[in-house]
């Protein structure tokens, strides 16, 4: 099993993916500088969060056109794993992977500061090891992470249950109190419709070790690793 | 020919545009009480050789759709001059 953490020009949680990736799950992970091309050795690939080319124009709108997107595009056409985290998730709705766009938080203000998410699916790769409705914490830091889609984009996400995490308050309620910036229906992390792609604005990267706050993040790795271990064994038997 | 375009980007009016109502805001605290409907957008301005203006036109509507906005959220205005229209005014 093998993990890649693509580095675009601007990206600077790169070596907190990696860090939690190979400490969490023990496999072998990889950078992927954004002008590769071959990726055909991982498994998944994660897209970390930073100002890929300084956010010029949109976040995440330059960065689409690295050549690494191409192949990240075949990757996830052929049901591998992606994970964008933050810019890496404004990346992903630029690409057409996902749904949606990232837009200017209502407030105006770059909010950093850990945040309580409610798990909404529990039977995605990444998300079978939290338990359904579990409410955890995770740090948000971003000035563009107010969610936005049309309203017919919208109620397919939610009709599809493509809606994975939600701001919420402590005990698991959804308020406009705990929206931290106007995201629509407290949107903080979507899936597509295979669920082979997850991109969310949260930090689970920053919560996998007690010493820098917390560990609510390593489920999110460690489910993920167990769904390539019982995949890679059942291929082995077929 | 060369044709100088000027693309106006601006969000769709059914995204709410926080930055427009910050401004606003503070438009009335210096006391321009009767203004309303702020929005902030983007202005691109940039140079094509093309056979015809519309040929221009055409592949400035590309470049929007492709890059320079996004679709979900904002809307474009292309404009297509054959003379600069900064130098003009």
């Amino acid at each position: 099993m093998k993990f890649g953490v693509v580095i675009f020009p601007g990206s600077n949680c790169d070596a907190d993916c990696y860090h939690a990736v190979s400490t969490v799950t023990g496999q072998d992970v990889r950078y992927v500088w954004h002008e590769e091309r071959d990726i055909r050795d991982l498994d998944c690939l994660l897209l970390p969060g930073g100002f890929s080319y300084g956010d010029y124009l949109r976040c995440g709108a330059v960065a689409r056109f690295s050549p690494v997107m191409k192949s990240l595009i075949d990757h996830a056409a052929a049901g591998k794993y992606i994970i964008g985290i933050c810019n890496g998730f404004q990346v992903l709705t630029e690409a057409g992977l996902l749904p949606g766009a990232l837009y200017r938080n209502d407030h105006l203000k770059f909010v950093c500061k850990p945040q309580r998410l409610r798990v909404e699916r529990t039977d995605l790769a990444f998300t079978h090891f939290y338990t359904a409705k579990q409410v955890v914490e995770f740090p948000i830091a971003h000035g563009e992470g107010r969610y936005y889609a049309d309203p017919e984009t919208l109620a397919k996400l939610e009709a599809n249950h493509q809606i994975v995490f939600r701001y919420c308050e402590e005990d698991g309620a959804i308020t406009d109190a705990a929206n931290p910036n106007g995201s629509l229906n407290n949107i903080a992390g979507i899936c597509n419709a295979e669920g082979n792609v997850l991109g969310l604005m949260p930090h689970p990267e920053r919560r996998c070790d007690r010493l820098i706050g917390g560990t609510d993040g390593k489920k999110l790795f460690k489910g993920l690793m167990e769904t390539l271990r019982v995949s890679a064994i059942s291929q082995r038997l077929r | 020919m060369r044709y100088h375009v000027q693309i106006e980007i601006t969000l769709k009016p059914t995204v709410m545009d926080a930055q427009g109502t910050t401004i606003e805001k503070a438009l009335h605290k210096l006391g321009h009480a009767s203004v309303t409907n702020v929005r902030i957008g983007k202005f691109v301005t940039l140079e094509i050789d093309a056979a015809y203006a519309n040929c221009a036109k055409n592949a400035a509507d590309e470049m929007c759709k492709e890059l320079l906005a996004n679709p979900i959220i904002e809307q474009y205005d292309v404009q297509v001059s054959e003379t600069n229209p900064e130098v003009a005014a």
